[in-house]
């Protein structure tokens, strides 16, 4: 592999799909025969239905059932246990509140389904739904975290939702001290694409899936549980997804519900939901309080670090994320603590939302480490240096690799960090107050098993095959390259197939794992290809007989001696000389020991220059670098698309995003993108992303990390940081909306 | 822009499905002026399936090139009637409230959200999508749009794209394309939640410069 060479920037391979509309989401597809249905949601946030009146809905044209929870069909794997909380359908009852869809009249939070109607067409389907008429017994709905602070629980897991290293309290003795409260809103994923299925039973036991999933797999086992059929009989196909960012990371309980009225009513059926309803039925970023308490002593070394973190989540399912893990390992401090708690609520359950916990937590603690680097009169970046650290102090190990210094360096090269100011309001442009502010993300490395599939053809063609879905980030464009770098095939000879179960297995795309894992998959898929032209050309009679294998390369689909190249071989030329029309291999790919020898991160830095309007409290990103220190970049082009994704998606975390609930009623009163505001075209300025491209030498052996994550965590905190040096003031409550930047600033 | 006109081949007489229009409408007038009978059909629920009946309603629409002659009922969508009926799937549903414009098409030249657009109000209008950028097939040659979105990169999942394209082609025509940040404005009705805006700002404004016809 060409560890050592920085990849091409290749076009997207999907690109012409994508761009004609050839490229097909699961709603696209259309079944003989197939029916809608729409999703009628509750009125009432908790509380018990009293009455259901479905006869008008049943006698509407085209309708073919209304299925409540009188009359639903079964779903008989939740008689079983099933997998894990966030893997699989509903978990079957482990305390005393659970939820299972259309299964009982008690309500657990607003927009819960109460029934799913059917027709022959969408509009009939949803006119029908109009007509369901729901009476309750209302109760009030706890949906406010800032009142039940004090009812939260520690996660079940190994550290009981604490850590401590050296003593609780240093940080109360050193001679600089920092408290302060922050808290995150409930953002919505809201991708593109809505979500629901299209569930076609081809047979009574064999079950088609068109899914919005971000892993067949995943999605095949939830419904082999569900519905205890063997998997081999569930074929999931999700080739496109129109973006996930978390919200397909789990099969949802209107899924399986989908399935099992399709089985009832024998005909294909599709589901899409509303955008209102992707606020309450495919999870959230949660709501999020947390405590910084930060000690250092004047030369602006860290003495003490607390961090706490209470997060909200649903009445019936616990969902827990790294919030506070970041704080761990970023930096070089003795005494440092955690503490994670969660409240259950009366709420749909949250689900992981890009950059996940980790963004939470990000900005915490890197707009608490730009509050005391403003107590130190230090300059941001030189408190984060002296503060630097080579090896992870959480699990005394070194990383894998570490360039964050060069990263930080690029970075305000790159934004002019030497015209910031470090007294804050100090910099006008006509009406607009300047600021420059900087943050630091990080987020695990991981590799996770994965299979993959390689077949050369003698027409010296490559395909690669693994049942990972491309949610976005340029999988197939990634995995292109990885083969291309292998085995010499031409690029615009590769093609990848992905996003089906007929194909090798893969983990669900998430958390930045994907070129890692199933790129490692290609690579020994590949690996394996080349070891049989290898041997062919090399062996007696072979056309380049008596040579070794490692003096050979290949390129350019040739095959040739390193130091001679006029000796080659091409590989179709070899391939026929051997009567071969094929040469396929598979392989299934994990780490080894190294994975835990080594702590493996993924770094970014995020640099922004905000303009301040003091009269109106508007912020706007004018400038941003983020900068990623991700190990060799596989494929440039995506990775830079990523990256800037992620400033887009911080702009909105960090002005706009927040979904509101009138606690009254328990609802959201922006569940729509009129109202919920991500990020537009205006919002979003040039963006320079900078890549440190150095592979890392432990991690797989493209050398690679991953990025979809970095390219969002530490994004808010940076602008809140340029939003104090432009100002003066200090927003700790996600979005720093008008309102608030102008009650400090009037 | 000649109206009716036929270039699929496929239109019968605007006329007909008047005809049959006009021949339920006659059943359904007769209905309602026996009150107990109707009163009857109310009870059984038949009022429904009589309605259902007459809610098919004439359409004749330009899509792509082609003259389309249609019945469909009159609450359907542009969005739906493309996407659900005619095999259009290249416009996309990301909203169905003219928020996001994933579904933005092109009605007489103008850019519209086409979920925000009945689509009974397309009569004798021209309407193209996605698929009509592309005369000669998706395999065919690209409109310099499409290469310029693929060149800079212009998306990520690839769900607005069709939208943003659409849109970024019409904001050329009508003059909103004069620099970065004029674009940015005039593209605005269009999200992409990837974040792609800064690689489609860069394809539009190639486009522009290089003063190709779009």
């Amino acid at each position: 592999m060409t560890k050592d060479t920085k990849n091409p920037p290749i076009d997207r391979v999907d690109g012409r799909l994508k761009v004609t509309g050839g490229a097909n989401y699961f709603a696209d597809f259309e079944l003989p025969n197939m029916a809608y249905c729409v999703l009628v949601g509750s009125e009432v946030g908790r509380g018990t239905i009293t009455s259901l009146d479905t006869k008008k809905a049943q006698g509407a044209p085209g309708v073919l059932g209304v299925f409540t929870h009188q009359n639903m069909p079964p779903i008989p794997g939740w008689d079983a246990p099933v997998g894990g909380e966030a893997d699989g359908p509903a978990p079957k009852p482990k305390r005393e509140e659970t939820y299972r869809i259309l299964s009982s009249p008690k309500i657990l939070f607003d927009g819960q389904p109460i029934a799913i109607v059917v027709a022959d067409s969408f509009e009939r389907a949803t006119y029908a739904a109009s007509l369901v008429k729901a009476t309750y017994n209302k109760q009030a709905a706890r949906t406010e975290l800032e009142k039940h602070l004090s009812e939260g629980v520690a996660p079940k897991g190994a550290d009981g939702g604490n850590y401590l290293r050296g003593k609780a309290d240093a940080y109360q003795s050193a001679p600089v001290r920092l408290e302060a409260n922050y808290t995150i809103p409930i953002e919505v994923h809201n991708p593109m694409e809505l979500h629901g299925i299209l569930a076609h039973w081809t047979a009574s036991d064999k079950l088609m899936i068109y899914a919005k999933t971000q892993g067949v797999n995943a999605t095949q086992q939830a419904m082999a549980q569900a519905f205890k059929l063997d998997p081999k009989n569930i074929h999931v196909h999700t080739e496109f997804m129109g973006g996930g960012f978390g919200m397909g990371l789990r099969t949802w309980p209107q899924e399986t519900a989908v399935v099992a009225v399709a089985r009832k009513i024998g005909r294909p059926l599709k589901l899409v939901v509303t955008r209102s309803q992707m606020f309450t039925l495919v999870g959230h970023r949660p709501y999020t309080v947390q405590t910084i308490n930060m000690g250092a002593d004047t030369n602006g070394k860290l003495v003490g670090l607390a961090h706490a973190a209470t997060a909200e989540t649903a009445s019936y399912e616990d969902f827990t994320e790294a919030t506070v893990n970041m704080t761990k390992f970023m930096y070089d401090c003795p005494n440092v603590s955690t503490r994670y708690r969660i409240v259950r609520l009366d709420r749909s359950v949250p689900i992981w939302m890009r950059g996940p916990g980790e963004a939470t937590g990000a900005f915490a603690l890197e707009s608490a480490m730009d509050e005391m680097a403003h107590k130190l009169n230090l300059d941001p970046i030189e408190f984060r240096l002296r503060n630097y650290t080579e090896t992870d102090p959480e699990h005394n190990r070194p990383y894998s690799s570490k360039n964050l210094k060069e990263a930080y360096q690029r970075g305000a090269d790159a934004i002019g960090w030497s015209n910031r100011k470090n007294e804050p309001g100090s910099q006008r442009e006509g009406d607009w107050l300047i600021g420059y502010g900087m943050s630091t993300g990080v987020f695990s490395a991981f590799r996770w098993e994965a299979s993959a599939r390689a077949l050369l053809k003698a027409d010296s063609s490559l395909t690669i095959q693994s049942a990972v879905t491309d949610i976005g980030p340029g999988t197939g464009t990634a995995l292109t390259i990885i083969a291309h770098n292998v085995l010499g095939v031409p690029l615009n000879q590769i093609k990848v197939e992905y996003g089906d179960t007929s194909l090798p297995k893969a983990p669900t795309q998430g958390g930045s794992a994907i070129v890692s894992a199933v790129g490692s998959a290609v690579f020994d898929a590949c690996t394996a290809v080349k070891k049989q032209l290898t041997e062919l050309a090399i062996k007696e009679g072979g056309s380049l007989a008596g040579r070794q294998a490692d003096e050979l390369i290949i390129a350019d689909g040739v095959l040739s001696v390193e130091k001679e190249p006029r000796k080659k071989v091409a590989l179709s030329e070899l391939m026929r000389a051997n009567n071969l029309t094929v040469i396929d291999k598979s392989a299934d790919s994990k780490g080894g020991s190294e994975q835990s020898k080594y702590s493996m991160y993924s770094f970014s830095v995020h640099f922004v220059q905000v303009r301040v309007n003091p009269l109106t409290g508007v912020v706007r990103v004018s400038k941003a670098v983020s900068v990623a220190d991700s190990g060799r970049i596989v494929s440039p082009k995506t990775a830079a698309s990523q990256m800037i994704g992620g400033v887009a998606g911080g702009i909105g975390m960090a002005l706009t995003e927040e979904a509101s609930i009138d606690h009254r009623f328990g609802r959201f009163v922006n569940n729509n993108l009129g109202d919920y505001h991500v990020a537009v075209h205006a919002d979003v300025p040039a963006i320079e992303t900078i890549m440190i491209d150095k592979p890392d030498p432990i991690i797989n052996p493209m050398g690679a990390k991953g990025m979809g994550e970095i390219a969002l965590i530490g994004f808010a905190g940076a602008v809140a940081n340029a939003v104090f040096n432009a100002t003066g003031q200090r927003v700790r409550d996600l979005p720093i909306t008008p309102d608030k930047l102008l009650r400090k600033l009037t | 822009m000649a109206e009716y006109e036929n270039t699929g081949g496929k239109s019968e007489a605007p006329n007909a499905s008047r005809r049959v229009f006009f021949k339920q409408s006659s059943a359904l007038a007769a209905l309602a002026m026996t009150p107990p009978a109707a009163m009857t059909a109310v009870a059984n629920g038949l009022d429904e399936k009589v309605a259902a009946a007459f809610e098919q309603m004439p359409l004749h629409v330009e899509i792509n090139g082609t003259m389309r002659t249609l019945a469909i009922e009159p609450r359907v969508t542009l969005l739906d009637l493309l996407r659900e009926q005619l095999h259009l799937t290249g416009t996309k549903k990301g909203c169905d409230h003219g928020q996001c414009g994933a579904c933005t098409v092109h009605v007489d030249g103008q850019r519209v959200n086409s979920c925000l657009t009945l689509a009974m109000t397309t009569e004798g209008s021209q309407v193209t999508t996605i698929e009509g950028l592309t005369p000669g097939g998706p395999d065919g040659p690209l409109h310099p749009m499409q290469e310029a979105f693929i060149k800079h990169d212009g998306f990520q999942c690839g769900y607005c794209t069709p939208g943003q394209i659409m849109s970024a082609v019409a904001c050329i025509r009508e003059g909103h394309a004069d620099s970065p940040e004029e674009v940015r404005e005039y593209m605005s009705g269009n999200i992409c939640r990837c974040g792609a805006y800064a690689n489609i700002v860069d394809a539009i404004m190639d486009v522009k410069k290089g003063g190709a016809r779009v």
